[in-house]
């Protein structure tokens, strides 16, 4: 049994941002750059999988520049047993990112698709939503626990909710997006590293898709959130009531 | 270390706690191709959540942590044995790999990466490269797994920089040799169970009398003696041997008898490249420090970062760094490429330690009061910089090798 992850690379967490001085987006020159934290939990996850012995197959998946080949490397140092990257100049946003995992998805007929929630750049949180929809495959999102039963052909997913847990079972082929909760990821180990020299990474263009990618997104401006302005000490209970009703208008 | 065994993970895989966001990104330079820097990044953050923590603890105490065991946790993600065979449990990589793990080790706690040098180049790669297949099989797998510690004693408390003046006598006997005499500042001698000891089998044959034996901790006749009080480098246990009468069987000499010397300075060589990457380490911590630290203090309304004097010293401190990293990984790569130039192994390591001395002196300097706290790391980086001018032959030795060889080429 196959599974494909999809991978990001990202904006490493710890980094400071600062938004670049024209507004069109943030600093990423000479910034430190590493897979989405989510994507590495679905990928941890599909790994497990594979050594539980349900799967033989994990591929990884990412779309963008060719730097991406970084985040793929340490996809299989980690233990991908191979890589796809699917070449872009452009940034996508996920009905496009989507619509390219489809057409990969149905060329490499994986029986679970696995994604990180969302990514920590833009935290859309849609991609995985979106290509349920256009495979029209049943989907698991916020994953906390998956139990993978192969011999039927069904998964059950704990998703966490607003309302507490809740407990799906989907028939195979499936898409599943990881929650923080459901994993933590192994190292790259060094044997793993020096191996992954050698697992093989796919490479395609958009034009080799036929896929139009057009986006009907345009990024207009990219600001800091505003300071936090400071607190107002009021003097008495009234007071409280008076400046809730007139100066923040919320009774 | 993390390692949570669930009751579904067949494989014991690793695995990683929050790591600590790092305080200079940039801390590769341009010697690494893209395998190096994803196997840097990987010991860094290995380092950095498993060793670094411990680091002042360690350096306080003069211990290594009792709840944790780092040489199991070192073992376990196969830093031990970067140079040993595939068959040992080892990587099978060259000396470039292992300078690289021995810098980010040593970035993390010097203490720890001094006893990691001593453990997994001044004993285990002596016995990869010396050791019978008999050996080999016997003493590896354990030294490598972190199950056993490794060391390797030639200095004597009379025979320092004139070691092959030493006097621990190896007499033949039936089925093999008995030693007498004593060994000092062997590290790792407190808890190794394996040791490489050279004594003389022909006390009248100078430097042709040396032999190297492979020793084990609880032979009858061996012992240790007081763990050194250090200035630095504390916790990497440093301590005195003892041999009184002990047998050491046929089976566990080194090489040949009598050609010890050679095992001993062809070691010496590589050992002071290993070790050279420890003050390279050390001066990355160093910058690791005092980068944030000039960023954010204010005086006259500004950071000192802003001030020339500052910017003199913390670009002193990067240029420090980066060249004698690049001396050290060129000097690398010839060796593995099977250029051993003696010269140049002892250039590297006297250009990397003595430069450490000053880039920690200067971080100290950066710090101003604080960094004359002990509550800052600052301190620690200069009393452990310093041993490396010291240790692996000292400056003054490094100096007459290379002046010498350079007068004896034509």
């Amino acid at each position: 049994m196959k599974i494909m992850v999809g991978i990001k690379r990202v904006v490493d967490y710890a980094v400071k941002i600062r938004v670049k001085g024209d507004k069109t987006g943030v600093v990423t020159e000479n910034v430190k750059m590493s897979m989405n934290p989510f994507c590495e939990i679905a990928l941890e996850e599909a790994l497990r999988l594979r050594e539980y012995g349900l799967a033989s197959e994990v591929v990884a998946v990412s779309v963008g520049p060719s730097q991406c080949l970084d985040t793929l490397r340490t996809a299989l140092a980690m233990g991908a047993d191979r890589g796809i990257h699917v070449h872009s100049t452009s940034s996508l946003f996920p009905l496009s990112v989507a619509k390219i995992l489809t057409h990969l998805v149905l060329f490499e007929k994986p029986s679970l698709l696995f994604l990180g929630k969302q990514a920590i750049d833009d935290d859309c949180n849609q991609t995985g939503q979106i290509i349920a929809g256009l495979l029209n495959w049943p989907q698991a999102t916020f994953a906390s626990k998956v139990l993978l039963h192969k011999d039927k052909q069904v998964v059950t997913v704990d998703r966490e909710v607003d309302d507490g847990i809740e407990t799906l079972s989907l028939n195979l082929p499936a898409v599943i997006t990881t929650d923080l909760r459901l994993n933590q990821p192994r190292y790259a180990t060094l044997p793993n590293i020096m191996k992954a020299k050698s697992k093989p990474v796919n490479k395609f263009t958009l034009e080799e898709f036929n896929l139009q990618i057009k986006s009907d997104l345009e990024i207009l401006q990219v600001t800091e959130p505003p300071k936090r302005k400071p607190g107002v000490l009021v003097a008495s209970v009234d007071d409280l009531i008076h400046k809730l009703k007139h100066d923040a208008n919320v009774i | 270390m993390h390692r949570i065994n669930t009751a579904r993970s067949f494989f014991s895989a690793l695995f990683r706690t929050k790591s600590h966001p790092r305080s200079a990104p940039f801390s590769t330079s341009l010697l690494f191709d893209e395998t190096q820097i994803q196997f840097k990044e990987s010991v860094a953050q290995f380092a950095t959540e498993n060793i670094a923590p411990h680091a002042s603890n360690i350096d306080h105490t003069n211990y290594f942590p009792k709840d944790v065991n780092l040489w199991k946790s070192m073992g376990d993600f196969n830093l031990l044995g970067i140079t040993a065979p595939e068959e040992y449990g080892g990587l099978g990589l060259g000396y470039l790999y292992h300078c690289i793990a021995m810098e980010e080790i040593s970035r993390a706690s010097a203490s720890v990466g001094l006893s990691y040098g001593a453990h997994s180049n001044l004993c285990i790669n002596q016995l990869v490269r010396n050791g019978s297949p008999a050996q080999k099989q016997k003493y590896l797998p354990k030294l490598i797994s972190g199950d056993h510690v490794g060391a390797l004693a030639m200095s004597e408390p009379n025979s320092g920089s004139d070691v092959v003046s030493m006097k621990c006598k190896a007499d033949h006997v039936e089925g093999g040799y008995v030693l007498n005499g004593n060994k000092m500042w062997c590290t790792n001698g407190p808890v190794a169970q394996t040791l490489v000891v050279y004594a003389k089998t022909d006390i009248t044959a100078g430097s042709k009398g040396i032999t190297a034996f492979i020793i084990e901790k609880g032979m009858p006749g061996f012992s240790t003696a007081q763990k050194l009080d250090k200035l630095g480098m504390r916790g990497s246990d440093t301590c005195e041997l003892v041999f009184e009468n002990c047998f050491v069987p046929e089976e566990n000499v080194l090489g040949k008898e009598g050609k010890g010397v050679y095992v001993m300075m062809s070691g010496l060589d590589l050992e002071r490249l290993v070790l050279a990457a420890g003050p390279l380490g050390i001066m990355q911590a160093s910058v690791d420090v005092v980068l944030p630290y000039v960023r954010q203090r204010e005086q006259f309304g500004r950071p000192i970062g802003e001030f020339q004097f500052i910017q003199g010293k913390v670009a002193d401190m990067y240029t420090s760094l980066q060249s004698s990293r690049s001396y050290v990984y060129s000097v690398a790569r010839d060796c593995d490429n099977g250029k051993v130039d003696p010269k140049d192994c002892a250039g590297a390591i006297l250009c990397a330690a003595e430069r450490a001395t000053q880039v920690a002196l200067q971080a100290i300097q950066c710090l101003g009061g604080n960094g004359y706290v002990n509550e800052y790391p600052t301190g620690r980086f200069l009393r452990d910089a310093k041993l490396y001018e010291i240790g692996a032959g000292t400056s003054e030795i490094r100096r007459m090798i290379i002046g010498r060889e350079l007068f004896k080429e034509q």
